[in-house]
């Protein structure tokens, strides 16, 4: 078949921040009437991309080529009367409004200022219509559910190409992860208008972190790494495990080489059962035993649901079925309160927003959890809170070692080790680790493995989750894999147990 | 070279600002009034302009300490002004009801049931800031606007007057040669601080005020926490409604405490407490209080005509506010910072700022 003329081609786009190169030199290109996914891991520029495509970022190198023309954004406005239209992933639209006032916010139809309602609603209901939906558009947009919030969204941004005078309709849609919070009926509602568009001649853009949506959906798609484009491919021609090869970019008998066993073989008995825990839109009931003093990591790829079924086990969203028993008596879970009074501990991924109070000294940072458990009518005596915070930055080498000095002006790696310090304090039982080693430099990441393996060998038990499949292998004694959203299987680890393996259990969604 | 660091810890000390506009502003006095520094005695009771700001100002500090609190946990409670009128009335209109408004006894009951609903006010307002997680704002604007009928309706829309020499003595008497109100501000000032910085009460509500989420996950339980603090916000307005009213001997539900939440919030903001919550200085605050009372004194000394006073004082609030901004501080005195001594001395207070500019995002 003859090759069509790409709607979109961006060349060489090379977007700087202060000391990262985001992208360098990526090319790209989409063409009328296809589903295109934008494929990478966290970091590898997906996003970026997207921003400099409409007009959110400002492009520092390279060529935008839409319908032949060059173009060049400078606000998201521009964009879209240029026919790229986004929907994002949270739905940005006034849930007070009415649909057809969503639809057409911002460019009412209008006679002598006045705002014409009743021709609005019929081009509302028109277009919804044409669409093939089902919404009464008088209707206020929050009296439907997130998903078809999110088709409205999509309706709107659809219409706004139609009715610019300065544009010819929407040629390009962008949709950045639309399906995070969706369940699988309203995914499917959801894949009937992107095909209904495409049909129509649209080039849509489609960004998940659910394979399975990507090969059911998309005929294109586009591979990108630390920031440089590593392929283009029709889905057809790529199966998931190239796929996830060409992601993480190592070929998975070269993962292999890597690996190496340093582990306690014995581990004691059950510390903490979790039986059909689940939470719906978080992650598919799952049963995990802990046992004492073993390290469990989590692999799976970015959004499988590691974090979610961590903050499962520490109250921080409460479950809606299942139990969880610690030490053989069952713990409520409805808050972080219940698992740190049964010695669970948790690091969360976003050290900034949910972990450091950067305005405290690093002081008062390591000794919050324990001051919490105690209350505040039982402050820690001032000679014994120096000496522990004193013992914990001199094990944990945090630096600089002042326990005054502001928390939030501590590199990354020291932050994550004041981080530590506070639960560490608190003796617990089991330890959640999620993403402790990422975006901190090499020493530090080394040290804190070290760490959990000495943890591991006094008898604490971690659940560990790291992007890093190598990291995963290293230090754990269970491997847990996830896959949307689901806990698809658990490998005991051992010789025959490789990074390979492991992704081919993401891949596959079954354990072999 | 010791010297300029020194002076360096001095400037950088989170109270250099505020003393320093205090210390300027009475300054300011002098060539209008000479002897304004001067205290002298007479009948056993000190005199002085000193001493009247102090007293005048007592409410307002009783005010802007527990505001601080409040304003540390990221909160803001617009309803102090209200609760003062409804302390004043409750507690006037009990004494006016007595055979004998000097009995100790009836007097003691009337603080309490002052300080009581009072205290009410603020569990209300904790309960619905907390557990209904209703905007400070709002919920607090509750009070603010219903409270003040109620102490009208109290008072039935009437200035009630009374003759209590023992309640006199809160707001207007003397005790070692002293205004009795100083010694209850003092007493106030400091069962907060040690309330807060003997307890881990302060750490905790700095720690929710800091970062809400992360107070979460490590297990503070902050309902409680909040809950708390507006009603010891509430208390401390309270006993400002008894100082008020015991000093004019009456009890005026519509002007009671009219406004005094605004300047308390700008007293706590001039004390250096960031109205996005976290760290928090009741120094700061007892500071900022003493800046708005000078500040009106002033206004009467130097004899700004009473239809500009309100003018003239808006621009010492701008002035004071600009001084604090680090951003600002950069651009003005920035150039000479980096000339004579190095480059980290401005950029050190914008860092400073930098992460709470996140917060508010």
């Amino acid at each position: 078949m003859a090759e069509p003329q790409p709607v979109l081609e961006m060349t060489g786009i090379v977007k700087e921040f202060p000391g990262v190169r985001a992208l360098s030199g990526v090319d790209f290109r989409l063409f009328p009437g296809e589903i295109h996914a934008l494929m990478g891991e966290n970091g590898a520029g997906k996003s970026t991309l997207i921003k400099v495509l409409t007009g959110v970022y400002s492009l520092d190198g390279g060529t935008i080529t839409l319908d032949g023309k060059s173009v060049r954004f400078g606000s998201p406005l521009q964009a879209q009367h240029a026919g790229i239209s986004t929907v994002y992933q949270e739905v940005n639209l006034c849930p007070n409004l009415s649909v057809a006032e969503n639809i057409f916010i911002g460019r009412e139809p209008t006679r002598a200022g006045r705002i014409q309602w009743k021709q609005m609603r019929k081009e509302a209901a028109e277009l919804v219509d044409r669409l093939g939906l089902d919404i009464d558009v008088t209707a206020p947009l929050s009296s439907y559910p997130l998903a078809v919030q999110q088709l409205v969204a999509i309706v709107r941004s659809v219409g706004t190409g139609d009715s610019d005078g300065e544009g010819s309709g929407t040629k390009v849609l962008v949709l950045d992860e639309p399906t995070s919070s969706l369940d699988r009926d309203e995914v499917l509602e959801l894949f009937r208008l992107m095909r209904r568009l495409r049909d129509e001649g649209v080039a849509i853009l489609f960004v998940s972190h659910f394979l399975d949506q990507i090969y059911e959906i998309c005929d294109r798609m586009t591979v990108l790494r630390n920031g440089t484009l590593v392929g283009e491919h029709m889905v057809r021609d790529l199966d998931q495990v190239g796929l996830i090869e060409l992601m993480i970019g190592k070929a998975l008998d070269q993962l292999e080489e890597l690996h190496e066993h340093q582990l306690r073989s014995d581990v004691g008995e059950t510390l903490v059962k979790a039986e059909g825990l689940g939470r719906t839109g978080g992650i598919a009931p799952f049963d995990l035993e802990i046992n004492k003093g073993e390290v469990i990591g989590l692999a799976g790829l970015l959004g499988s649901g590691r974090t979610e079924l961590a903050r499962l086990l520490f109250g921080a969203d409460q479950p809606d079925s299942g139990t969880v028993t610690v030490g053989g008596k069952q713990v409520s879970m409805s808050a972080p309160n219940d698992a740190i009074g049964a010695g669970i501990a948790f690091c969360s991924e976003n050290r900034k927003t949910e972990g450091l109070v950067p305005d405290l000294t690093v002081r008062e940072n390591i000794i919050l959890a324990l001051q919490a458990a105690r209350g505040w009518t039982r402050p820690i005596p001032a000679s014994q809170r120096d000496e522990l915070v004193a013992k914990y930055i001199k094990a944990l080498d945090i630096r600089p070692a002042n326990p005054e000095a502001r928390v939030g002006q501590l590199s990354g790696g020291n932050q994550q080790k004041v981080l530590l310090a506070r639960w560490l304090i608190t003796q617990p039982q089991l330890l959640i680790l999620d993403e402790p080693t990422r975006g901190i430099d090499i020493g530090a990441k080394a040290e804190i493995q070290k760490l959990v393996v000495s943890l591991s060998e006094d008898g604490m038990s971690v659940l560990y989750i790291a992007a890093e499949l190598e990291e995963v292998l290293r230090l754990s004694h269970t491997i847990g894999v996830l896959r949307d959203r689901k806990l698809v299987a658990q490998l005991t680890n051992g010789p025959e147990i490789t990074t390979s393996k492991i992704l081919e259990t993401i891949a596959s969604g079954e354990h072999q | 070279m010791t010297t300029t660091s020194r002076w360096r810890a001095l400037t950088h000390h989170h109270l250099f600002w505020p003393v320093a506009v205090l210390i300027a502003l009475l300054l300011v006095n002098v060539p209008f009034t000479p002897d304004f520094f001067s205290i002298r005695m007479t009948d056993g009771h000190l005199y002085g302009s000193l001493v009247s700001i102090v007293l005048f100002g007592s409410p307002l500090i009783l005010v802007a300490v527990g505001m601080t609190l409040v304003i540390a946990t990221g909160g803001i409670d617009l309803s102090v002004g209200a609760v003062v009128a409804i302390t004043g009335a409750l507690t006037c209109s009990y004494i006016s009801d007595q055979a004998d408004q000097n009995a100790l006894s009836g007097v003691f009951l009337a603080l309490g049931i002052g300080l009581v609903a009072a205290v009410l006010c603020g569990l209300w307002n904790g309960f619905l800031v907390a557990r209904m997680g209703i905007q400070p704002i709002i919920a607090t604007l509750i009070i603010m606007v219903a409270g003040r009928g109620v102490a009208q309706l109290i008072t039935d829309g009437q200035i009630i007057t009374i003759n209590s020499e023992p309640y006199k003595l809160i707001g207007g008497g003397y005790w070692l040669t002293l205004p009795f109100s100083i010694f209850v501000v003092a007493a106030v000032v400091a069962v907060t601080v040690a309330l807060t910085r003997r307890t881990a009460l302060g750490l905790l509500v700095e720690s929710v005020g800091g970062n809400a989420e992360a107070s979460r996950l490590v297990g503070i339980r902050s309902v409680r926490i909040k809950i708390m603090v507006y009603m010891f916000c509430a208390l401390c307005a309270g006993i400002a409604g008894l100082m008020i009213s015991s000093n004019t001997s009456a009890a005026d539900g519509n002007n009671a405490g009219l406004w005094i939440e605004l300047d308390a919030i700008l007293a706590v903001v001039i004390g250096g407490t960031s109205l996005l919550g976290g760290r928090f200085s009741i120094g700061g605050t007892v500071i900022g209080a003493l800046v708005i009372q000078t500040l009106t004194t002033t206004i009467y000394t130097i004899g700004v005509p009473t239809q500009t006073n309100l003018v003239f004082k808006a621009v010492v609030v701008i002035v004071v506010c600009l001084l604090q901004s680090p951003k600002f501080r950069a651009k003005v005195f920035g150039a000479k910072g980096r000339a004579g001594t190095s480059a980290p001395a401005p950029a050190a207070p914008a860092a400073d700022a930098a992460p709470k500019m996140e917060v508010s995002r």
